[in-house]
């Protein structure tokens, strides 16, 4: 297989609106930002994706409105209706197969424009025996909470420390929309919507878009930039039956960190990653999603946090962009967010929240509320 | 009616049962029924957003591309062939050319017209040739309308433009 490397990233900060700029204008100038960034003619791009949902968008058949802000009319291109690592590791098939050079993956939020969250989300349960219920689709990740901080032994104090923390390295990251200095004060009184999740660790949606360039190895050696390489990536799906899916572990995260682990040839994931950027659409899910891809053992990600381990100057860091809390919710495009990231820190230029000697990122994203769905990706200064 | 005659021809030997309509209502049937809320606010943009804002004062805003010289309706703020900023906005007539068309004697929820709606291509004079965009035709004499007539936009009065395509209320045939 061809050697896949990331070569341009660019994003736009991301905002709780955007009212001046339309998607495809957002989508156009994150696209303008990675392809000086990469240094490439766009002229020579070669194969597209986008990742979006139709129901997100408010257009049915969205894929038909995305190629001109991307430079891509009349060149091959699709959209996935599923989280940006997801077209990620379909970009760098696409040249790990020999098919295309240069691929471009894009994905946008403009979450602002969805008058109606809670139906879209109620919209995403079964329409036979739970849609019924009438229950929120935020219930059921607090469902979720609920089991995992008891069956872990999690305090409120460990779950401050996640806001407090991501929202705190926000505060150097200049793309984040919610940059904040959060107290256990804040966090007790903070209200809740369903128990135990309270507002304040809950991630609010932004509007954004990122696009990420892709190129085969002579091509991204030819660039002269520094390229950060693909090792591995996987994704997986648990169950889709919220009767009998599992509710204290991320089996999803698991599944897919595997394949990815096993691909990058990674053997001891606590040992061999210096950085990761992990979903955390609720403080609890960064805690989960840590010891399902054995970066603690089970029970002993809210020790650690606690510890200092996951922050900045840590042992290893975690979301220092400031995750999902700090940057926002952006759809599908929060995985992508979570590669801007990886690969600013990669290249050394994430100036104040730089983590030192950053060799090699992991990125993990969650589908939401209601799936067991999850994407892992692994990132190097090396090939491998 | 025997509904058993009347698929006969149809499909000669049905294997089950036939669900009949009442059998949906005397929910002999499980189903759910749902009916989706959705409900957004998109934002406009820089392009369009100027483009409807100009719809208000009666005129056709484009952008022009200087390295490709296509002058662009409706209006993107980047030129998607050359992929660069656009360098100008200009004014455009508001007539033009139907490009194609189509008489239409349904609406859009298939309801029966008696008045066909006719939507059309117009090529906007001063755009680059083929560029413009999908309107309404107004005529009495819907049989004598050809593709390269020329049209001109009728606009709603001032006071009831809100920024919208349908500031025009439709084009009409001028020659
Ligand atoms: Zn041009």
């Amino acid at each position: 297989m061809r050697k896949v490397a990331i070569i341009g990233i660019g994003a736009l900060k991301a905002r709780p609106k955007s009212p001046e700029l339309s998607y495809k204008e957002m989508t156009y100038q994150a696209a303008k930002l990675a392809y000086q960034d990469a240094g490439i003619d766009p002229q020579e791009l070669q194969s597209f994706v986008t990742l979006a949902e139709d129901i997100h968008e408010g257009t049915s058949i969205f894929d038909e409105y995305t190629p001109d802000q991307l430079g891509s009319a009349q060149k091959p291109m699709h959209t996935i209706t599923h989280d940006g690592l997801v077209g990620l590791a379909d970009a760098a098939m696409q040249i790990a197969s020999g098919l295309f050079d240069l691929v471009v993956v894009e994905a946008h939020s403009k979450a602002s424009n969805i008058k109606n969250k809670a139906d879209i989300e109620a919209y995403a349960l079964d329409p036979n025996w739970v849609r019924p219920l009438g229950i929120p689709a935020h219930a059921l990740a607090a469902l979720e909470a609920a089991c995992y901080i008891k069956e872990s032994g999690v305090t409120e104090e460990a779950l401050a420390e996640v806001v407090s923390k991501n929202k705190g390295n926000a505060k150097s990251n200049h793309l984040a929309a919610y940059p904040k200095s959060v107290t256990l004060k804040d966090f007790r009184g903070s209200t809740s919507r369903c128990s135990p999740l309270r507002d304040i660790e809950t991630a609010h949606h932004a509007d954004g878009a990122c696009v990420i360039v892709l190129a085969g190895e002579e091509r991204a050696k030819a660039n002269g930039a520094i390229p950060v390489w693909i090792q591995g990536f996987g994704w997986a799906t648990e169950t889709s039956a919220i009767d009998s899916k599992t509710w204290d572990k991320a089996v999803y995260a698991t599944a897919a960190a595997k394949k990815a682990f096993r691909m990058a040839g990674i053997a001891d994931p606590q040992k061999e990653i210096s950085l990761l950027e992990i979903d955390d659409t609720y403080a609890f899910k960064e805690l989960q999603h840590l010891e399902a891809i054995w970066i603690f053992e089970r029970q002993s990600a809210w020790k650690k946090t606690l510890e200092g381990a996951t922050a900045i100057k840590g042992k290893i860091p975690v979301n220092a962009s400031g995750g999902c809390l700090g940057m926002g919710e952006m759809l599908e495009a929060k995985g992508l967010y979570q590669v801007h990231e990886l690969v600013t820190q990669l290249r050394g230029k994430a100036g104040k929240r730089q983590v030192e000697n950053a060799k090699r990122g992991v990125a993990l994203a969650w589908r939401g509320v209601p799936t067991s769905s999850g994407a892992c990706l692994v990132l190097g200064r090396q090939p491998q | 009616m025997n509904e058993q005659a009347s698929l006969a021809p149809v499909v000669p030997q049905l294997i089950g049962t036939n669900l009949r309509t009442r059998d949906f209502r005397t929910g002999s049937v499980f189903f759910e029924y749902y009916k989706p809320k959705l409900e957004y606010a998109w934002d406009t943009g820089k392009a369009i957003g100027k483009f409807l804002a100009e719809m208000k004062k009666g005129r056709v805003a484009a952008t022009h591309c200087s390295k490709c010289k296509r002058t662009l309706v409706p209006p993107r703020i980047f030129c998607e062939k050359c992929f660069r900023d656009i360098d100008k906005w200009v004014t455009l007539k508001d007539t033009g050319v139907i490009e194609t068309f189509s008489v239409s004697f349904v609406t859009w929820d298939v309801k029966r017209l008696e008045k066909p709606q006719i939507p059309a291509v117009i090529a906007i004079d001063g755009a680059t040739p083929g560029y413009g965009f999908l309107h309404l035709i107004n005529t009495k004499d819907w049989k004598a309308l050809r593709v390269g007539q020329r049209v001109k936009a009728v606009w709603k009065p001032a006071h009831q433009r809100k920024g919208s395509i349908t500031d025009i209320k439709y084009f009409e045939v001028i020659e």
